[in-house]
């Protein structure tokens, strides 16, 4: 079974978690365009890399941030935003 | 052992005709270049030389011919989905299905099977039925049938599901169909082949030049070649190639697992899906229960197996076939399927003129393989999208117009 730490609860089975996709910023609805609001509603960056995204603890409803390896699998750190 | 293997032991030259050639080296032009030797990519091909006279084309794979996803599907051939664009689309892939055996003079062991999508909640049998509505609209073989028929049909099945899950209905389809994937992938090569198309394996592209918004050649690890058009039949690669030309798709890659047991004395005839359970699975003709699941449940560009996996996937198949406890399962493997919002493919032309996809085949591209080299073959010798892939086109995002194929994916998502 695969581990994951989370930033408040340490190192967890990865089944206690759920992913929430790479963290992206959100262009302000009310000045953008609708060709900009679809690119961030679908479009993602689908390459392989080193990303930042959002995890989420489900036994403790932890939202918190990782940075992960997305070919290797590798998860590099993982801290709480903000 | 038959006695007239030996000859292939002993003769120095191969004895028998190749499937196909080995080309030692890239020509300089081509009309076309189609990247990715799997199903999709081949029939493209074949199609684009048989039906449209286009055969200088070179198809271009960084591993083998069908090494992708054509080859670790679990071979499953349907057209009950639940859009009208979907339905005529894949009611049309099963129709070239039927003769394609014929086509290229090679068994595709080709199997209509029935195809039973089990309803264990009423809002389940409530899909079912609105399937059954649309697929009966379009001409398509699909009905609600109760428990019953199901037991008729598998009666070895726990009709309860263990207690907890028990199947209220199912949308019976009865062209369900098996193949044996990687016979398409060869007979497609084949008939490429035949008809002049180079197939180049281990041969990958790093990048594509595009000048003016035109597409003008493309760089691989074997040299470059210019080419006015290509096109992207490389399922779980396809942001990679998409990034090559600077072009955003809403295309994100999971891994999408199955496994077999050891071979059995055939007992199931039909394919057996549950939402619920996430389960699908069928017999092979050599007799291996062919099962998978759902998607891995995040991002991953990689083809590793895991071990939840099988647990999950062994404890669903009990619930159904409690008398499968002692069986045991021969190999697991995954692939990486392009997953896309709608659940629908990204097929056509693109904003850069010349560059085409096929791709977004996620969790359900084996059956379509025909019907998408039929309309990406005329997509890319037209320059214009084919009548029967317009509602798949990259713009339908933009455009805020979706084509939910949701409720229609055999796969938990």
């Amino acid at each position: 079974m695969k581990i994951l730490t989370c930033p408040v609860n340490g190192p967890r089975p990865v089944s206690e978690f759920a992913y929430g996709g790479e963290v992206r910023p959100m262009p302000d609805g009310a000045t953008c365009s609708d060709r900009e609001w679809a690119d961030y509603v679908f479009n993602r960056s689908g390459v392989p890399g080193v990303k930042i995204e959002w995890w989420y603890h489900i036994a403790s409803g932890t939202w918190f941030h990782a940075e992960r390896d997305t070919v290797t699998d590798r998860v590099i750190r993982t801290w709480l935003p903000g | 052992m038959p006695y007239q293997l030996l000859r292939f032991a002993f003769a120095s030259k191969h004895p028998e005709p190749r499937m196909f050639r080995a080309p030692e080296r890239l020509k300089d032009t081509y009309d076309a270049v189609i990247i990715g030797a799997g199903g999709h990519g081949l029939a493209s091909a074949y199609y684009l030389a048989r039906d449209h006279g286009m055969t200088n084309v070179a198809v271009l794979e960084r591993g083998y011919i069908g090494g992708g996803n054509t080859g670790r599907n679990t071979t499953i051939i349907r057209s009950n989905y639940l859009t009208p664009e979907g339905v005529a689309f894949y009611d049309q892939s099963v129709r070239l299905w039927q003769d394609l055996s014929q086509d290229f003079d090679l068994n595709l062991f080709y199997a209509t099977r029935g195809h039973f999508t089990l309803a264990h909640t009423d809002s389940a049998v409530r899909t079912m039925r609105w399937r059954a509505e649309v697929n009966q609209h379009f001409g398509v073989n699909s009905e609600l049938v109760g428990p019953e028929e199901v037991r008729k049909a598998a009666p070895q099945i726990d009709i309860t599901c263990g207690g907890h899950a028990p199947i209220l209905g199912a949308l019976y389809h009865a062209p369900g169909a098996i193949a044996r994937h990687d016979a398409v992938a060869w007979g497609y090569g084949r008939g490429a082949d035949q008809r002049g198309v180079e197939i180049h394996q281990q041969t990958e592209v790093l990048g594509i030049e595009v000048q003016g918004g035109k597409v003008t050649g493309v760089r691989t690890t074997r040299g470059n070649i210019s080419t006015p058009r290509v096109l992207s039949a490389v399922a779980g690669f396809t942001p990679r190639v998409t990034n090559m030309v600077g072009l955003r798709t809403p295309i994100y890659i999971h891994p999408l697992q199955a496994m077999v047991t050891e071979p059995m004395k055939p007992w199931l005839d039909p394919i057996l899906v549950s939402g619920s359970l996430h389960v699908y699975v069928s017999q092979s003709a050599r007799g291996e229960l062919v099962m998978g699941a759902s998607l891995d449940p995040y991002e991953l560009h990689a083809t590793r197996s895991t071990l939840d996996f099988v647990e999950g996937l062994a404890a669903h198949m009990l619930d159904m076939f409690p008398f499968l406890s002692n069986a045991r399962v021969n190999r697991q493997w995954a692939g990486m399927a392009d997953m896309t919002p709608d659940f629908a493919p990204i097929m056509g032309t693109t904003p850069v003129e010349g560059f085409y996809l096929d791709a977004g085949w996620g969790t359900w591209g084996f059956k379509a393989t025909p019907v998408c080299g039929k309309t990406m073959s005329w997509t890319v010798a037209n320059g214009r999208d084919h009548e029967l892939i317009k509602g798949f086109n990259l713009s339908r995002f933009e455009r805020y117009e979706l084509t939910g194929e949701k409720g229609a994916a055999s796969v938990g998502h």
